[in-house]
């Protein structure tokens, strides 16, 4: 069992009091690293989900597993990745909250969105 | 239709027959050849073709496009390997091309050596190359510095130009740039005023062949196969009586005709795509190994004047 989401980790920390403990003690170092992590998939010129809602602090990576180089870039060139050959990935942290219309500079027909939202 | 079958449809009036053009679309296995003779289309299999006696072509040019140097995931290992191959092939014509034209994607990731690896091997060929970028060709870190330093001298823009050759104007536009979300190619406001002026002084007799990356047509939009603003461009053009459009991007022959206008794509020589919609994505096409040279190939344009057919053979680098 891995918790990459903090979202998930309290649901767990009511359910345990002992891992309460456990997370109350290591808080303050974890606050400061506040991190979840979400992966979108490229396969098949289509990113998934293509539609995606986080938190702020969250870091999203990109995989591309097609066998033909895609790119990922916002609307509004918040962030823009390198060409992403087969394997190749991309990570951007998102911290403030809104809408991020993103497409690949190669094949623009692939679209997708990220919504930040506390 | 047979491919021995051929079609001369009669001209009219100012010689111009503009009915049924799209009647004839012969594939003959292994190629096919049209013809455009002043706006009048002839259409034969390319057996018939090769058999005929055809008056000697001043001069032929011809097309590649699509090399990837660079790639190597299935179906091809070795793009650069398939690449040597078609130029060993245009080696071997018999009748030497006056140029060549590459429609794009040159390299695969604008990588120093692939592009090296690219120029290297078409120098072999021993004649000029008139390029234009594809979306493969402006990855480097300036996004297509590296393409416009190399192959971009006496453009404009991102790398548009013209030029002349025995009395046919051609022209290369750049349609991978500045793409939008959710578009297709596009050439953009300033390319289509550029286009203007650049026909603006030309008889609506001169010949214009038009090449580009992306087809200026569309060909499906639901995976990006062609320009948005295409058509504007094709509109500048409409006055004149032959208009030849080649480009590349989708890796198969494709064709048709509209008007005075002639479409053309030609094959890859690194790896064929699938026919649209006719697999879940426009990724590489996994052939058997030995398959795999009938879907990569060169195409050979003949220009002959008196008759004024222009001829575009497509050849597989396999039968
Ligand atoms: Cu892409």
């Amino acid at each position: 069992m891995t918790f990459i989401s903090f979202g998930i980790s309290r649901m767990a920390w009511m359910a345990s009091p002992v891992l309460v403990g456990l997370l109350l003690v290591a808080a303050p170092q974890l606050a400061a690293a506040a991190t979840s992590e979400v992966t979108v998939k490229i396969a098949n010129f289509t990113f998934s989900p293509a539609d995606l809602t986080i938190t702020p602090g969250t870091t999203v990576t990109w995989v591309n597993n097609d066998d033909i180089p895609h790119a990922v870039v916002e609307t509004e060139k918040t962030f823009r990745s390198k060409a992403l050959d087969t394997d190749d990935k991309f990570s951007f942290t998102f911290t403030n909250p809104g809408e991020f219309s993103y497409f690949c500079s190669l094949h623009p027909h692939m679209t997708g969105k990220i919504t930040v939202k506390k | 239709m047979d491919k021995s079958d051929k079609i001369r449809p009669t001209k009219d009036e100012d010689g111009i027959d503009r009915s049924g053009f799209l009647e004839c679309m012969t594939w003959a296995g292994t190629g096919v050849l049209w013809a455009l003779a002043g706006g009048l289309p002839q259409a034969m299999g390319l057996s018939t073709a090769l058999a005929a006696e055809t008056p000697a072509a001043p001069f032929t040019f011809l097309q590649i496009s699509d090399s990837h140097v660079g790639f190597s995931k299935p179906a091809n290992p070795d793009a650069l390997a398939t690449l040597r191959e078609a130029i060993t092939r245009i080696k071997e014509l018999p009748k030497k091309p006056s140029f060549m034209i590459h429609t794009g994607d040159i390299s695969h990731l604008s990588k120093d050596i692939e592009f090296d690896n690219a120029d290297q091997l078409i120098k072999e060929a021993g004649i000029p190359v008139f390029y234009v970028p594809g979306e493969h060709d402006l990855l480097d870190d300036g996004q297509g510095k590296s393409y416009l330093d190399r192959y971009g001298k006496g453009s404009k823009g991102a790398g548009w130009y013209s030029f002349d050759q025995q009395g046919v104007h051609y022209i290369g536009l750049v349609n991978v740039v500045n793409l939008k979300a959710g578009g297709l190619g596009n050439l953009g406001a300033d390319q289509l005023q550029w286009l203007q002026d650049d026909v603006a002084g030309l008889s609506a007799e001169t010949p214009i062949v038009v090449f580009a990356h992306i087809p200026l047509w569309t060909v499906y939009p639901d995976w990006g196969w062609g320009t948005s603003d295409g058509a504007q461009a094709l509109a500048l053009l409409k006055r004149f009586g032959s208009v030849t459009v080649l480009n590349g991007h989708i890796h198969q022959v494709m064709q048709k005709i509209e008007g005075n206008i002639a479409f053309h794509t030609a094959r890859s020589t690194a790896f064929p795509q699938p026919e649209p919609g006719k697999a879940p994505s426009p990724g590489p096409m996994k052939v058997p190994a030995g398959d795999l040279r009938k879907y990569l190939g060169i195409a050979t344009v003949d220009f002959v004047r008196g008759g004024e057919p222009l001829a575009i053979i497509d050849k597989p680098l396999a039968g």
